[in-house]
Order: C-alpha cells, then sequence, then structure tokens
C-alpha cells in the first residue's frame, strides 16, 4: 500500500554482499557524521521536529495523483526535507523513513538498506542540498529561486539516486549496465518531473501560509558547505560515470567479473578437504534431494509439534 | 477512519513471539546475510534455508499464506535482473529470434535470475518474520543493543508514535479531495497533469505544517515534563542465559547450511 509501483528500493538477493556491506559502511559512517552534527549544532527542538516530520513525509507519501493510464505519482521527499530542516537533519529524517520502510514494511532489504539508505538519505539530500542552494543563491533570494530551485533539486536528486541505485545494480552483476542505467535513468527522469512538481506544490503552498519556514531552509553557508561539495561531486561523479559504463559496460562487467572471481577465490580455503571425503556432497542432484528431505522433515515435525501444543493449550 | 492495519504486528502468544527482541533482530539479519552470502544455483542451500524459515513462520502461528502474499513486494523489481540469462556469457541453452534481434539464453544467466529471486523471496520472508511477531518498541530496544546511536532510535520512536496520526490526516485528505472531484458527463475529468500534482503537493504542505505545528507542541510537552535535550531511554530487559543460546544456536546452523552450500559450489 506504501509502497510506490517503480520505486528505487532494492529488496534483498539483489546486491551481491560485498557492495551491499561496502554501501553499509559509507552510510553508517555518513549518518553517524550527520548525528554528531546535529547534535553539535542544534537545538534541542530538533529531536522531536525530525521525528514528527518524518512521519509526515511517510504518510504524504499516501497522497498520490493520477498520472496516465492507471499510473499514479507521489512524493518522495528527499528535496523537500531538506529545504525544510537543512541537509544534516534532514539526513536523519530520511535514513527514518528509509529504514522503518525496510524494517517493518519490507520496501527494501535489511542488507540492501545500507544501499537504499545511501541512494536516498545521502545522495538524495546532498544533490537537493547542492542544487537549491545553488539556484537560490543565484537568484539573489528571490522568490523564482525558491520555486525553480525546487524543483531542480527535487528531479535532479530522483534522477542522481536511480543511477546511483542503477550502478550498485550493475556492480553487483545483477543487471548490465547498459540496459539497467538508460532504464532507471529513463523512467526516473520522469518519475523525477512528477516529483519536481509536488515539491513545487509544497513550496507553493507552504510560501503562502507559512513563509517563515521556507527562510528557515536558508542556513548559515558555513553548515552545509561539506554537503555542498559532496553533493556536487556525487552529482558530477554519476552524470559522468553513469552514461560512461553505459556505453562502456565493459568496464563494469570487468568490475563485477573481477568480483565474481575474489569470491571464487575462496575456494582454496575448502580444498585442504579433499573430494572423497563428502561422498554424498559431491554429487549434487544427491545432496539436493538429501536438503529436501531434511527440510521436509524438519517442516513437519515443527508443524505436528505446534499443532499438539496448541492442542494441549487450548483446554488449559 | 483509523489505519492502524497498516501496523504488521499480529500479537499472538507464540513461541517466535516471546523470543526476546534483540535475539530476533540478530537472527533475521544473520539469516538474510546467509542468504545473500549462498553461492549462485546450489538449490540444496536453498531449501535447508527455506525449511528453517518456514519452520519459524509455523511456530509463529501466522497463517503462512499471509506471509506469501506479503513477500509479493519484492516481484516488480526482478525486473532489473530479467535480462541476465541473455547478456550472461556461459553455455547456450536456447535461442530465440524477434525480428532481426536473435537472444541467446545462457545457462549460467538463467540460474543467476532464479538464485536472485529465490534469495529475494526467503529474505523478504524473514523480514516480515520479524515485523509480525516483534513489537515496534521492542525492534527499538533491540537497534539499541546492538549499537544504534540514542538520538537515531529516538527519532525512529517518535516516527513510528505519529506516522498512524499522520496516515490518518492523509486519508482524511485524500477523502477530502475525492468529495470535491465530481464527475460530469461529458466533461473531462480534473485538470492536467501539472494542476493535479500541484493540488497533490499542496495537500503534503498541508501535512508538513500541521508536523511542524504539531513538533512544537509536542517539544513543549516534552519540556513540560523535563525534557532537556538529552534523549533517556528505559533500561534494557535483563539478558536471560537461554537468549545466549538460542543466538549461538542460530548461528551455529547458519554457518552448518553457509559451510555445506559452499562444499557442494566448489565440489560440483
Amino acid at each position: 500500500m506504501l509502497a510506490s509501483p517503480v520505486a528505487m528500493h532494492i529488496p534483498d538477493g539483489f546486491l551481491s554482499t560485498t557492495v551491499a556491506l561496502i554501501f553499509w559502511i559509507i552510510s553508517v559512517v555518513v549518518i553517524g557524521f550527520a548525528l554528531k552534527r546535529v547534535s553539535q549544532e542544534l537545538d534541542e527542538r530538533q529531536v522531536p521536529l525530525m521525528g514528527v516530520l518524518a512521519a509526515a513525509i511517510f504518510a504524504g507519501q499516501m497522497l498520490n495523483f493520477t498520472v496516465a493510464g492507471g499510473t499514479s505519482g507521489h512524493l518522495l521527499g528527499a528535496a523537500i526535507a531538506t529545504i525544510l530542516l537543512g541537509p544534516w537533519p534532514a539526513i536523519l529524517v530520511l535514513t527514518s523513513v528509509v529504514s522503518i520502510q525496510a524494517l517493518i514494511f519490507q520496501d527494501g532489504g535489511l542488507l540492501a538498506l545500507g544501499a537504499n539508505l545511501f541512494n536516498m538519505a545521502v545522495v538524495g539530500v546532498a544533490v537537493s542540498y547542492m542544487v537549491y542552494r545553488t539556484i537560490y543563491r543565484v537568484s539573489g533570494g528571490k522568490n523564482w529561486g525558491i520555486f525553480v530551485g525546487g524543483f531542480v533539486a527535487a528531479w535532479l536528486s530522483i534522477e542522481i539516486a536511480a543511477l546511483s541505485c542503477a550502478l550498485q545494480l550493475a556492480i553487483s552483476g545483477t543487471s548490465p549496465a547498459n540496459i539497467s542505467v538508460p532504464a532507471m535513468g529513463g523512467i526516473h527522469a520522469l518519475i523525477g518531473i512528477g516529483e519536481g512538481l509536488i515539491t513545487v506544490g509544497v513550496l507553493a503552498f507552504i510560501y503562502s501560509t507559512r513563509r517563515d519556514l521556507l527562510a528557515q531552509g536558508e542556513m548559515p553557508a558555513t553548515q552545509g558547505k561539506l554537503v555542498w561539495v559532496v553533493g556536487l561531486l556525487i552529482a558530477i561523479g554519476l552524470a559522468i560515470l553513469s552514461p560512461l559504463a553505459s556505453a562502456y559496460p565493459d568496464g563494469l562487467e570487468w568490475v563485477a567479473e573481477q568480483h565474481g572471481f575474489l569470491e571464487a577465490a575462496r575456494g582454496p580455503l575448502y580444498t585442504i578437504i579433499p573430494d572423497y571425503v563428502f561422498p554424498g556432497i559431491s554429487n549434487e542432484a544427491l545432496a539436493t534431494i538429501m536438503a529436501g528431505i531434511l527440510g521436509a522433515l524438519l517442516v513437519f515435525f515443527v508443524a505436528l509439534g505446534v499443532g499438539y501444543w496448541r492442542r494441549n493449550r487450548k483446554p488449559a | 477512519m483509523h489505519i492502524h492495519f497498516l501496523d504488521p504486528y499480529h500479537p499472538h502468544p507464540s513461541l517466535i513471539h516471546s523470543l526476546d527482541g534483540r535475539v530476533k533482530l540478530i537472527l533475521v539479519i544473520g539469516f538474510v546475510l546467509t542468504t545473500s552470502l549462498m553461492p549462485a544455483g546450489v538449490w540444496a542451500g536453498y531449501l535447508l534455508l527455506y525449511a528453517l524459515l518456514i519452520s519459524a513462520e509455523i511456530l509463529s502461528e501466522e497463517r503462512l499464506r499471509y506471509y506469501l502474499s506479503r513477500a509479493l513486494i519484492s516481484i516488480p523489481f526482478i525486473l532489473a535482473a530479467l535480462p541476465l540469462p541473455f547478456t550472461m556469457k556461459g553455455s547456450m541453452i536456447a535461442q530465440f529470434q524477434i525480428g532481426s534481434l536473435i537472444l541467446t539464453v545462457s545457462q549460467e544467466g538463467l540460474v543467476r535470475l532464479i538464485s536472485i529471486t529465490l534469495k529475494s523471496w526467503i529474505s523478504v520472508q524473514a523480514a516480515i518474520l520479524l515485523a509480525v511477531s516483534t513489537p515496534f518498541p521492542d525492534i527499538l530496544s533491540a537497534m539499541r543493543a546492538v549499537g544504534v546511536p540514542r538520538l537515531l532510535v529516538a527519532v525512529f520512536g517518535l516516527m513510528w508514535r505519529y506516522l498512524f496520526v499522520f496516515a490518518d490526516e492523509a486519508l482524511h485528505l485524500i477523502q477530502a479531495r475525492a468529495s470535491r472531484s465530481s464527475k460530469l458527463e461529458g466533461y473531462k475529468e480534473g485538470r492536467s497533469v501539472i494542476w493535479r500534482a500541484n493540488i497533490a503537493g499542496g495537500m503534503a504542505g498541508n501535512l508538513f505544517i500541521r508536523g511542524f505545528e504539531r513538533a512544537d507542541r509536542v517539544y513543549m510537552a516534552m519540556v513540560s515534563r523535563g525534557y532537556d535535550g538529552e534523549v533517556r531511554t528505559l533500561h534494557l530487559p535483563a539478558w536471560k542465559k537461554i537468549n545466549t543460546l538460542i543466538l549461538v544456536f542460530g548461528l551455529l546452523v547458519y554457518s552448518l547450511i553457509l559451510l555445506l552450500g559452499n562444499l557442494i559450489f566448489y565440489f560440483r
């Protein structure tokens, strides 16, 4: 119900373990840093605000609008969270949203959560901040800066996050880059327009009712300089890397192959045990049948046990 | 209208429900990691993992159909892996011709696609098991126990507390929009997509403003009860010996299945 039809929440199983773990490490470091910044720089009001706004963004994703042919669009929220709260709290808000989607609603996997957090909470927020801040500055604080900045921030954050997702799938060897990059990039170029339009709608409403909230987003420049630079680097890096990967999929395939090679290289560890010690295992069909029987027995006895237990419990 | 039905937790006095949340969180994450580490095409390994999981599902005394239908959530993503049989190099098993395009299906690619699908299907059921059998506050304290920073856990907890409030409000907004969107014979329904997107945006903006206002009230309520910027939490429940036993046993079983899977993979 809360899942969007073409989301970029990667489920478990689609990323190789190494890729999933690397992105877990990156996300943990960034989120840890964001936590430190938030508790250092911002006042204690921020804790309830972040929690409540995360809930509002989550619920805001239910507000859909029909596009065409039975499809509908809805808000994803990285850009609007960044504009309303500033980059560091926005990272934490998006972290909450994406984590709870994975933990409770299985929208995105648990092992893949690191990569999903990277795409939506880190890339989404950093790119949004870089774009919005730049356009707002260029506009000299005029109104059009808010709306144009909001639209472009929303569009580009979705697009770059989708490219990042496509590249993660390609490096994992799940989806070839020359297919996943144009497909993800293409679909999300359209989804991004929807996100941009809704974001402008949100901004227009807030501008006409609570203009003071938009002024809050205009934080001192020093606070977000790092995010700005990171956002710029991510945007440029992925914008250059993904067409390259798409045009020369061999490069990424090479990475994937090396990666597969590394996994295969674990082989020698086991060759210490000679073949014939496990006669049942070297025959794969037999091993599969054995596993099937073992599994069926396990399930049978557990079911029996539960049935028995239930029957005995009822009269008590 | 209340949407508490959104919460997947089903209270029930089953064995799985009564397990400590910390044990469940670690075992579920361990299970997903084990599934991920299982080499492609080792069907025996997948069978054992699934047997383990289905046993836990039976022990949770929740209908198996519930797990199966909820697990469909990860199906659309298989689209991303669908090109694999055609793009991976390997021994050819079939060839199609569509117009001038010749598609070759490789065995390696097909095995990989099926493995990814199975892995994803098994992993998502493990996550469902956790959500069905563990109340969210227990998951929160389990997160604290495994070292998630207190501030982040506090934000998670606040988000959860107000999630249903805002979901209710979002439903009201949708209802209000529907009741004002009349249809007239012979007229086009609604206006352009841009207009519709802007309306949805206005509604979301409305929700956010309510969020800011509610956050203010929540903050004041917290201050009035002694909040000073420090997030305080209850002590974690005492760690029983049986928890260690279950945890060690579970991780041991995972390692054995993983070892077996790898042996089959390398000695085939």
